[in-house]
């Protein structure tokens, strides 16, 4: 409340007039740890940043140069709130790598994926709405639905995914508590942040399952094409057209700064995403979508991926021999087929947010587990991302994070008997860190 | 414009990198309002180089936390022979280490709360609860731990029950090696900033924090609105007076220059409890310091200019 008393100073005139939704947006300890996780000189593990001075920058300069002097009037005008047809028609071309079969007609292009996963929140949640995701789930879709004042449930995945037994159980649970889920929020190909995949013959059980309960599937898809091994994963969608609403993004397979996403979706959902999106930003940019698709249609962009597979092969390979070679006993991790990320668990007592100080102090950064959940679990463990430091800097890194680990587990082994596990809930990572 | 050129210096890597960057930038903001042209740096191996090569003029450093408010950067300053707002090495060093200054504070008569220092180490070789149980045997169940040496209320926990101690000590472990674990005493959390032209030190308006019912943390304080400052503060004249010469004698007693801020807690009796003395008072949107200075009438980027010309005049320049 706003008081009269005319020393009150500093304050935030507006704090009565803020909506509920914004009670969490908050400044963190987290955050200011990850401002320092930005310099040089620390080994950031933490950040989800793709790669991008891997690209071929002469041939992405003349393209754009030619896309300005060939089509400005069209690139530097208002596009459709639907996005570009050609490129449209280009992300089916890409999506049929991943065994779908789409129409133009049924993608929306966004700013990233990020504003497909919000304008799917804005068209289904009603503040007090359910979302189903897996546990742990990627942090700022967790951000979006609390946006929308949704509650976010967890089901637990293995080394092959969500179990689909679990996830009945679920959505049996909601029905009967009278609090339905309305979506199945997914990432089921090297998940972030887990890295784990759902397993090919999980994919039509899981399907099968959110049928039955009348859940809309958000399969959100973000690294399909990033497989570190054999072929691309078949995507639900490709299994599903009529119960999934795909994301798909070229932030990790071309470059995030162009901020091109999409949603791919019944034509019926697509009709009310294509509203929305009106509402939200009017139009895309339309010279990031021309862009993007001279890119796909003049570069040897299959080549190009097979050059980012290759690089993160060794910086996945790097990681995994490094963790392996110095993790202290009682830590394990997961072994992703693809993607960006590795998923760390500590021993018992460990609490991955407490120790963040210590670990950025050493020089070394990642992502605490609690962040990845709604519910305040994930105490225990940590994202580490091998994306964005090169190999060798992964090695430092892992290596000056097991002595971090080792300093925690003596101070466990001196206070554990007595210290009871902190109470603190969920923080949210910087968006650098999605 | 005037003849003086200033280098602001912040970021730095402590646990405080971000509060250091909003308070560098609203610092040289003021000072160029102020007709002073300003160069913003970080710290990094550029640093020295720049400082050697451009005429830096006057150093402000605004950096927050260890390497910048421990002493390291002003020693630095002191090798590259170039002059700097605020106080000297040693006095830095003192007054940052939670420990000592409030060893120099007692001397000077200035009251503290009871409190035990303990390295990590301690409780391992004689054992967490038989130490746990001392130190709240000594201190009660009511306290702060605190890191040694830290800022912006990062590792601080306020422990309720000898059931919580365990647990706060490992998270202040996790930015230092050393806990301050000290009795709470509660009260009014105030704030008091200490000025100094050239004319002695005076303290500013007494700032008064109102966190509610919560901790005045890292949240807290840089989250606008989440919590109440008054300036002045609501305080009786006299109690108000007494902060005022403890800030004063506290910037004395630990031997600092240009400018200092202390927190610390008047309790029901009117007696005034320090916290702590800072060297670097925060300087963000949220801060109490540019708060103070606007009650005092000071215009925040002319009071910036005046101490970067103090200490212009302290090293021989004429500006």
């Amino acid at each position: 409340m706003q008081s009269d008393e005319p020393s009150r100073r500093g304050a935030d005139p507006w704090l009565g007039h803020y909506a509920e939704r914004a009670a969490g947006m908050v400044a963190s300890e987290v955050r200011a740890l990850f401002a320092v996780a930005s310099r040089p000189e620390i080994v950031s593990l933490a950040g989800g940043m793709p790669n991008v001075s891997a690209l071929p920058m002469d041939a992405v300069a003349g393209l754009m140069a030619d896309l300005v002097t060939e089509r400005g009037p069209v690139a530097l005008q208002y596009g459709s709130a639907q996005g570009d047809p050609s490129l449209r028609e280009t992300i089916c071309t890409v999506m049929a790598e991943e065994g779908i079969d789409a129409h133009p007609d049924d993608v929306v292009v966004t700013v990233g994926s990020q504003q497909a996963l919000d304008l799917v929140a804005r068209v289904f949640l009603d503040p007090g709405d359910t979302v189903v995701t897996e546990g742990p789930t990627y942090v700022t879709a967790l951000g979006t639905f609390a946006a929308y004042q949704a509650r976010a449930v967890h089901v637990d995945m293995d080394e092959r995914g969500v179990l689909p037994e679990a996830l009945a159980e679920t959505f049996a649970r909601l029905e009967r508590a009278g609090r339905p889920a309305k979506l199945f929020y997914t990432v089921p190909t090297f998940q972030n942040p887990a890295g784990v995949t759902l397993a090919a013959e999980r994919r039509l059980r899981v399907l099968e399952v959110c049928r039955r309960a009348k859940v809309l599937v958000l399969e959100d898809n973000p690294y399909g094409l990033l497989h570190l091994e054999g072929e691309p994963m078949r995507a639900l969608r490709a299994d599903a057209p009529a119960d999934v609403v795909y994301l798909g993004s070229f932030s990790k397979t071309l470059a995030p700064g162009l901020r091109v996403g999409w949603a791919l979706a019944p034509s019926a959902v697509r009709d009310k995403l294509v509203l929305a999106a009106e509402s939200a930003m009017l139009s895309h940019s339309a010279f990031a979508q021309l862009a993007v698709d001279r890119y796909l249609r003049t570069q040897p962009w299959q080549e190009q991926l097979k050059a980012f597979r290759e690089m993160y092969r060794e910086r996945r390979d790097a990681m995994l021999d490094s963790l392996e070679q110095h993790m202290p006993a009682g830590v394990s991790w997961t072994r992703p087929g693809g993607g960006f990320f590795v998923w760390v668990t500590l021993p018992e007592g460990l609490d991955s947010k407490a120790m963040l100080p210590r670990a950025v102090q050493s020089r070394v950064a990642y992502v605490p587990g609690t962040g990845f959940y709604a519910d305040g679990a994930g105490r225990r463990a940590m994202r580490l991302s091998y994306c964005y430091p090169p190999p060798e800097r992964i090695r430092d890194g892992v290596r000056t994070l097991a002595d971090v680990i080792g300093t925690e587990l003596e101070l466990w082994e001196t206070f554990g008997a007595t210290a009871h596990p902190h109470s603190g809930g969920p923080q949210t990572p910087g968006p650098d860190h999605s | 414009m005037s003849d003086l050129n200033v280098t602001v210096i912040a970021g730095g890597l402590s646990p405080e990198r971000e509060v250091s960057l909003r308070s560098g930038s609203r610092v040289a903001d003021a000072l160029r309002r102020a007709g002073v042209e300003v160069e913003l740096r970080d710290v990094g191996k550029d640093l020295l180089p720049a400082l050697a090569q451009d005429s830096p003029g006057v150093v402000f450093p605004v950096l927050h936390g260890i390497a910048g408010e421990d002493g390291t950067i002003k020693e630095v300053l002191e090798l590259a022979g170039v002059p700097y707002v605020g106080a000297r090495p040693h006095a830095c060093r003192t007054a940052f280490d939670k420990t000592t200054a409030k060893a120099i504070l007692d001397q000077s008569g200035l009251k503290t709360p009871e409190s035990v220092t303990l390295p990590k180490q301690a409780f391992h070789d004689l054992g967490a609860a038989a130490l746990t149980a001392r130190v709240v045997e000594r201190l009660g169940a009511e306290l702060f731990v605190k890191p040694r040496a830290c800022g912006s209320a990062f590792g601080v926990s306020r422990v309720e029950s000898a059931g919580d101690l365990p647990q706060a000590l490992m998270a202040c472990f996790a930015y230092h090696d050393e806990a301050l674990i000290e009795r709470r005493v509660t009260g009014t959390e105030i704030a008091v900033g200490v000025a100094d032209l050239g004319d002695g030190p005076r303290a500013l308006p007494v700032v008064e924090i109102d966190a509610g019912t919560g901790l005045y943390d890292y949240t807290a304080r840089y989250t606008p609105g989440a919590v109440e400052f008054h300036c002045p503060a609501r305080l009786p004249a006299e109690v108000a007076k007494e902060a005022a010469r403890v800030a004063v004698a506290a910037h004395q007693a630990l031997g600092l220059l240009d400018l200092s801020r202390t927190d610390a807690i008047v309790t029901e009796a009117g007696e005034v409890f320090v916290l702590e003395t800072n060297v670097a008072p925060g300087m963000t949107e949220t801060s109490t310091y540019p708060m103070a200075l606007e009650e005092a009438g000071l215009d925040f980027g002319v009071f910036c200019r005046d101490l970067a010309a103090l200490a212009a005049h302290r090293h021989g320049l004429s500006v």
